[in-house]
């Protein structure tokens, strides 16, 4: 017999969950493949081509900073790629590749590194970007290709191409020639500007133009339920999201219905979905203390609503989450929970 | 189990679920440890003042036989687990790192190890005080792990007028099987011993507390008290951690124990099984606590069981008698969620020594994993029974702001249940944080 074993020494608990930070982004990424996939088959050509070239900027921006600042590698912990993902799927379709690949620089660059990195960011990077570039391309990321047009797998759309620093040319027709279906007005814009209201069917299965991945309402539901059911998403926040959005939305529909659109169509149209289920659920900066989850939840649904009503944008969703995000270390402090055996200390007499 | 109790079985908010592999042991029986040639006891085996030893070197002593006698009233006497000879009093490793000094007997290989010592006494006849000094010279620790002596927690308990004495059957580590067993085998013990814990402590009633993975352990119970007795049986959810104190109260009895405060504060004494069936076993015939039954388990030994294994047993010992398998392993003394992995094999079992679990460590899988940085996920908030926010806490613990934790984030609360930690999928070691902290902050004040 040998002799007896080497022991190894380690502080308790000596057994662990068996789950890690790289797994549970992982799973992010996997949850989005399926909507990039769906994306790509209503955009075509250049929603593939602006996925891989904001992914591509992202990492290649973490890689860079890893490097001059000599830290070990990153881009293992997956969260970059969800950055550049995200990014990518909140941009229109025919957003310049130069354009979108600045912006995702701008995501890591200024919504993470800058903070710190992986868990240290106050704002959800991929919005950082997207803040950005609706900033400094007003134009571009308002312009819209319709869905589902038919020479989508045999030609990129005209503004894809666009050389670096230069804009894209305006009223540049499709491919072909023919004018139609080359820009589009979103479901949003539609209704905002034009009280016109889009087919709520044709927005939950997400068949509508809008930016690269936001449309399909049904689709993100149930990427997103996928990821709750491994406990790797906390539903409460889309829950408190939706559900605070649909109640005044609602209220607002009672009160006029000729001038507001109804609960279902503000819940599945513009960018609310993706928002709820991908963008406010970013762990880093959303608060962590049970009942501020939900109050998070709330306060993004309720700005998304009164950005989208009464602001000059047709859509809320991004600058709401950006609020929610910076007041989530406040709603954090405020709503620590009462700890086990807690009591005012009042000594009886 | 019905639909009904189904939706109302009791348990506490948050808490995790760890795999039990209880079934490495679970379905066998108590048996009887060899005696090792050399049995090193310590004097420290409970909290409180170490005992006095009163043999010298060279000197025989019988098994059960008084070895080391109680410092003042919060300590406990020494018994020898073996016949044998005192060979020396000199330091020996312990499993918390400091050595610790300990009687080293070396055993009679041919003697028939029966105990000759003990002072019967017939308990319903002795008056409060004298029934807790003869539980002090049995040298009755707490058997859960602790070690605290169970004579100075019941007296305690009848200065605050407690009514009720839980008894804590959960044992919701996993692994550990002791009190499992103890309720099915050895359940006329326990019973004994709830009603001499009751007199003493001058609580009207008992209710054990099981957690419902033992059901054979409940209807073991069920089947042997009666309904109007002063002691009920109470099945708990499956739950980690269900066996602490504070939890298994509020569970029970809807009460939550103020923050530093005591059990007793809210009118409950808690004792665990193991100590109960030794009260029963050992207080009338007056025979000191030479042994206590141990799980010895984990998928680094080739024999798991739960054995009756005599104090001072080295670990090295242990692992002889039920074969290990590799050649590297973590030795857990208590479970694997806040047991202590020991830094020798020469660490004896003690008073304390709830389970012994032997992992093996892949060469692949050595060292430390891999920390990431917090990403707020939340899970350690949901797992904390004591709602705290361990999150927070290993952030500060890292800035070092180890005061602030303890002015403004209940640091002195976490009783280190490693639920925390057991989730993070960061592979911080908030626990470990909390442990630093709190020491430091110990030593600050100090």
């Amino acid at each position: 017999m040998a002799g007896p074993p080497r022991i190894e020494i380690r502080s308790s608990p000596h057994i662990h969950d068996p789950v890690s930070v790289d797994a549970i982004m992982r799973h992010v990424v996997y949850a989005l493949v399926p909507i990039c996939v769906f994306a790509v088959y209503l955009f075509g050509l250049s929603a593939a081509a602006l996925i891989i070239t904001v992914l591509g900027a992202c990492l290649l921006t973490e890689h860079l900073f890893n490097r001059f600042a000599q830290k070990p590698n990153s881009l293992g912990d997956f969260s970059a790629a969800i950055t550049g993902l995200l990014l990518a799927l909140t941009l229109p379709p025919g957003f310049p590749l130069w354009m979108g690949a600045t912006a995702g620089f701008i995501a890591i660059a200024l919504g993470k590194v800058m903070f710190g990195g992986l868990g240290q960011n106050v704002f959800n990077p991929a919005l950082v970007g997207r803040a950005f570039a609706q900033a400094a391309f007003p134009v571009a990321i308002t312009s819209w290709s319709t869905a589902l047009a038919p020479w989508r797998f045999s030609a990129l759309i005209p503004s894809t191409l666009t050389p670096p620093f230069m804009l894209p040319a305006t009223g540049t027709a499709g491919p072909g020639a023919t004018v139609d279906a080359v820009s589009s007005a979103t479901p949003l814009t539609l209704q905002k500007f034009d009280h016109v209201t889009t087919n709520t069917v044709d927005l939950f299965t997400g068949m509508t133009s809008g930016s690269t991945g936001e449309t399909a309402a049904l689709l993100i539901l149930l990427c997103g339920a996928y990821l709750a059911l491994r406990r790797m998403l906390d539903w409460r926040i889309p829950a408190g999201m939706l559900g605070s959005a649909a109640a005044l939305a609602g209220v607002f529909y009672l009160i006029e219905p000729a001038k507001y659109p109804d609960p279902l169509f503000t819940l599945f149209s513009g960018g609310l979905m993706l928002g709820a289920v991908f963008m406010a659920t970013d762990v880093v900066a959303s608060p962590l203390t049970p009942r501020g989850v939900w109050i998070y939840g709330a306060l993004i649904g309720v700005l998304t609503v009164l950005i989208r009503l009464f602001g000059g944008l047709p859509e809320g969703v991004m600058y709401a989450i950006l609020i929610g995000n910076a007041a989530s270390p406040l709603i954090a402090v405020l709503t620590q929970p009462r700890a086990f055996g807690e009591v005012n200390r009042k000594k009886p007499t | 189990m019905t639909l009904l109790e189904a939706f109302t079985r009791r348990t506490f908010g948050h808490g995790v679920h760890a795999p039990e592999h209880k079934e490495l042991t679970r379905e066998r029986p108590i048996r009887r440890f060899a005696f090792a040639p050399r049995l090193a006891v310590p004097l420290s085996q409970h909290i409180g003042k170490p005992a006095v030893p009163c043999v010298r070197p060279g000197q025989e002593v019988g098994r059960g036989e008084p070895i080391a006698q109680a410092d003042g009233f919060l300590s406990l006497p020494i018994h020898a687990p073996a016949t044998g000879v005192v060979e020396a009093i000199r330091l020996i490793p312990s499993a918390r790192g400091p050595k610790t000094e300990a009687i080293v007997i070396k055993t009679y290989a041919a003697d028939d190890q029966q105990v000759l010592y003990g002072t019967p006494r017939v308990i319903e006849e002795l008056a409060a005080a004298d029934l807790i000094r003869a539980i002090q010279d049995i040298g009755l620790a707490g058997q859960g792990g602790a070690a605290f002596p169970t004579h100075a927690k019941l007296a305690s308990a009848r200065e605050h007028h407690v009514e009720t004495l839980i008894v804590n059957g959960c044992e919701c580590e996993p692994y550990q099987t002791t009190d499992h067993r103890l309720m099915l085998e050895w359940v006329d013990d326990l019973i004994a011993g709830i009603h001499f814990a009751l007199a003493a402590s001058g609580a009207r009633r008992a209710i054990i507390g099981v957690e419902d993975n033992k059901p054979d352990a409940i209807d073991t119970l069920r089947r042997r008290l009666t309904a109007d007795g002063p002691i009920a049986v109470a099945a708990v959810k499956t739950k980690y951690p269900q066996g602490s104190a504070e939890l298994l109260i509020k569970v029970l009895l809807k009460r939550e124990v103020p923050s530093g405060g005591r059990s007793y504060d809210v009118g409950a004494v808690v004792q665990n099984i193991a100590t109960l069936v030794m009260l029963g076993r050992l207080l009338p015939p007056g025979q000191g606590l030479i042994e206590r039954v141990v799980t010895i388990t984990g998928e680094g030994v080739k024999q798991p069981g739960n054995y009756l294994v005599p104090f001072g047993t080295p670990l090295g010992f242990v692992l002889e008698q039920v074969g290990f398998v590799g050649d590297m392993s973590r030795v857990i003394l208590g479970g694997p969620m806040m047991g202590t992995a020991v830094s020798s094999l020469d660490v004896p079992v003690t008073k304390a020594t709830t389970a012994i679990v032997v992992l093996p460590v892949k060469s692949s899988t050595a060292g430390a994993p891999k920390i990431y940085p917090c990403i707020r996920c939340g899970r350690c908030i949901a797992a904390c029974p004591l709602r705290l926010n361990p999150s927070q806490l290993g952030l500060l613990a890292v800035k070092r702001e180890y005061q602030t934790m303890q002015d403004h984030f209940h640091l002195n609360d976490c009783f280190e249940c490693g639920s925390c930690t057991y989730v993070c999928p960061a592979h911080i070691p908030l626990v470990q944080y909390m442990r630093i902290a709190k020491a430091l902050n110990r030593e600050q004040a100090a």
